[in-house]
């Protein structure tokens, strides 16, 4: 188009204002449709995140300050706290990778039909209430559960062995909990690789064992990517299950959080908890993005 | 540009089942070296089948499948040193160009320099050159043919199989492509299979064509020959426009409508009625009367369609019904061309006559 053509147009509109009149009008639809939605998540979430961490810097008296923060980097206490929650959620997060890959590689290989099938073993526990799923592994896990005793019996131990009200319990639960959040981003993005990728390299000379390390594990990566920090950030904030199958020993950042609030009543402190779990799953998903570099896989 | 010698294939009874369904049915091929044999045939014929399983990804029920000497009917995939182009490309997004050219040559070993040596020497076969740094999905869908293909040559493999590597592409780009192929082919020293459902594809890049149905092979032929003497009514009809009037056989004569027909090519046995197939291109509009030798298939225009490159003349013919006639639309075409409603005189010479069975006995 000549520069001549460009200011024939200006100058003779040929219904340019009418149909410019119309996109303005069809932009205000949508957003007059996602204004509710819109209104709805700045009242309902980040209104009180706002007014809770806003609490954070009173202190007891009602006045401002940085005690609350101040105690959290030099109580031993919280010290502790920070650890066993990094330590819980890694190992959570490790042993669901470890168990949910090949699980979900494994699903890959098998008709679809038999896909779905299995898939529903992975959705029934997953549409299941957490409390129920927590009491159920405490019946399973106590000293006289299913499990001791069997292994009793069996004679593979003597003496029926710490299952529950401890760390062991803990991560089982939480691991059982956090799976389907791992495998379900997992699976899809597994499901969507071109299964020709795979046949191409094998066809071109690579083993089965280069060929999946070479091309199948770093297309599935943004799905592990998105499972891991799903099953980690869940499980930082993680509050039912520690509590009930740590049975008071494990104390994880949550379970401070409501003791906080629930002993002592101290809303400022608890707040600052509460700003420090939150900062803590923004740094998480950022290095996370740093270490996997995202962003060049998700290039096309 | 490889110096190596190429294999010939050897197919023997080859079989594969899926439940009831034959997708092979007891093929046998032979391939000579450097050959460029393509597999045609409509989608579920069984012609990916064939692929797959001189690839190594479909285990034959049954059969022998030889490249040169060496058996190699259960022989993994990555160890029959095939050069591979599929349909999709198969292109692995997260590798560069050259990274996926060179792919072949990281797994068998190849130092780095020299991956990248050659990568850049077959991408200049492709007319690539300078392309290797380039992501996938910076190309378009041309390049992104001609990368697969330089992947699959990189190697310098003996055997290159193709699966419908073409069918993505605009017909333009289809038909270039195509002269192209056929041009590498012969700087390549490869035999080659190539699989489409595409039959003017085939009979242009091809030595010979395999003709698949059924899990079967009905023809295997030179694109002239088989364009000009198919064996069944499915091969005369797959390959190419065609009109189709049952004949009667007597005598190893053919009649149709009680009149005889002249043939100078041979009556192919078989099952089930046989068949004339009329090609509208190879039917003869003449100016007066038709000549004795030919046979005579006058009638009225039906109708008069103009297609740019050709003119489609539908014929009435009194017993036989609609008969198309293509023409030329250039002068010669057209002068005593009759209009609509007026009688046409058409000829059907005896070495144009193809008569074939319905099916093969």
């Amino acid at each position: 188009m000549s520069v001549t053509d460009i200011k024939d147009i200006t100058q003779n509109p040929r219904n340019v204002k009418k149909l410019k009149a119309e996109e303005r009008r069809e932009s205000l639809t949508f957003l007059g449709l996602s204004m509710p939605a819109v209104l709805g998540i700045l009242i309902i979430v980040f209104l009180p995140i706002f007014w809770l961490s806003s609490l954070s810097f009173y202190d007891a008296k009602g006045a401002l300050s940085t005690e609350n923060y101040a105690r959290i980097f030099e109580s031993a206490l919280y010290k502790r706290t920070f650890v066993v929650t990094s330590q819980i959620s890694i190992t959570v997060t490790v042993i669901c990778v470890l168990l949910g890959y090949p699980l979900c590689y494994w699903l890959t290989k098998m008709k679809d039909r038999t896909a779905s099938i299995l898939m529903i073993f992975v959705l029934v526990p997953f549409w299941t209430s957490i409390l129920v799923r927590t009491y159920a592994w405490l019946v399973l896990l106590q000293r006289k559960g299913i499990i001791n005793s069997s292994l009793v019996s069996l004679g593979i131990i003597d003496e029926p062995i710490q299952l529950a009200h401890n760390l062991t319990g803990s991560i089982i639960g939480m691991v059982h909990i956090m799976l389907p959040f791992l495998i379900l981003p997992l699976y899809a993005t597994m499901r969507g690789i071109d299964t020709d990728l795979v046949r191409a390299a094998l066809g071109l000379g690579s083993t089965p064992r280069k060929a999946f390390w070479h091309v199948f594990f770093p297309m599935s990566l943004p799905g592990l990517f998105a499972g891991i920090v799903l099953v980690f950030i869940l499980s930082l904030g993680f509050f039912v299950t520690p509590a009930l199958l740590g049975g008071g020993r494990v104390q994880m950042l949550a379970q401070r959080i409501e003791s906080t609030i629930t002993i002592y009543s101290n809303w400022g402190a608890a707040s600052a908890l509460g700003v420090v779990l939150l900062l803590l799953a923004f740094v998480m998903i950022w290095l996370m993005n740093r270490v996997f570099g995202l962003d060049k896989l998700f290039m096309r | 540009m490889s110096k190596t010698q190429s294999k010939p294939i050897d197919i023997l009874n080859l079989s594969k089942s899926y439940g009831p369904v034959k997708a092979l049915d007891d093929v046998s091929l032979n391939i000579s070296a450097g050959e460029f044999l393509t597999l045609l045939g409509p989608s579920g014929s069984g012609k990916t089948t064939l692929l797959m399983a001189l690839a190594g990804f479909v285990r034959p029920d049954s059969g022998s499948i030889k490249f040169g000497e060496q058996e190699m009917i259960a022989t993994a995939p990555q160890k029959r040193g095939l050069g591979m182009v599929f349909q999709s490309y198969a292109l692995f997004p997260f590798m560069t160009v050259a990274e996926n050219v060179a792919y072949p040559l990281r797994v068998r070993g190849v130092s780095k320099v020299d991956q990248k040596t050659r990568a850049e020497r077959a991408l200049d076969t492709v007319q690539l050159g300078g392309y290797g740094d380039r992501r996938i999905s910076q190309l378009s869908g041309g390049q992104r043919q001609r990368v697969a293909l330089a992947r699959a040559i990189v190697f310098e493999p003996q055997i290159i199989l193709m699966d419908e590597p073409l069918s993505a592409l605009d017909k333009k780009l289809r038909d270039h492509m195509q002269i192209e192929l056929k041009a590498l082919h012969q700087k390549l020293d490869a035999t080659v299979v190539y699989v489409t459902h595409d039959q003017r594809e085939a009979l242009t890049m091809s030595d010979r064509i395999a003709v698949v149905n059924h899990g079967r092979i009905e023809q295997i032929e030179t694109p002239e020959r088989l364009y000009r003497q198919p064996k069944s009514f499915f091969v005369a009809d797959f390959i190419g426009e065609s009109v189709s009037l049952p004949v009667q056989i007597i005598n190893n004569i053919a009649q149709i409508d009680g009149h005889k027909l002249n043939s100078n090519l041979p009556i192919v046995k078989g099952a089930g009625v046989h068949r004339l197939v009329i090609r509208p291109e190879l039917l003869e509009v003449v100016i007066g009367k038709v000549p004795k030798a030919a046979n005579d298939l006058s009638g009225r225009v039906h109708e008069i369609i103009y297609q740019g490159d050709s003119i489609l003349v539908i014929v009435q013919h009194e017993q036989l019904g609609l008969i198309n006639v293509r023409v030329p639309a250039n002068r010669a075409g057209q002068t005593g061309l009759p209009s609509k409603g007026e009688r046409i005189a058409l000829a059907l010479h005896p070495e144009d006559t193809i008569i074939v069975p319905e099916h093969l006995s």
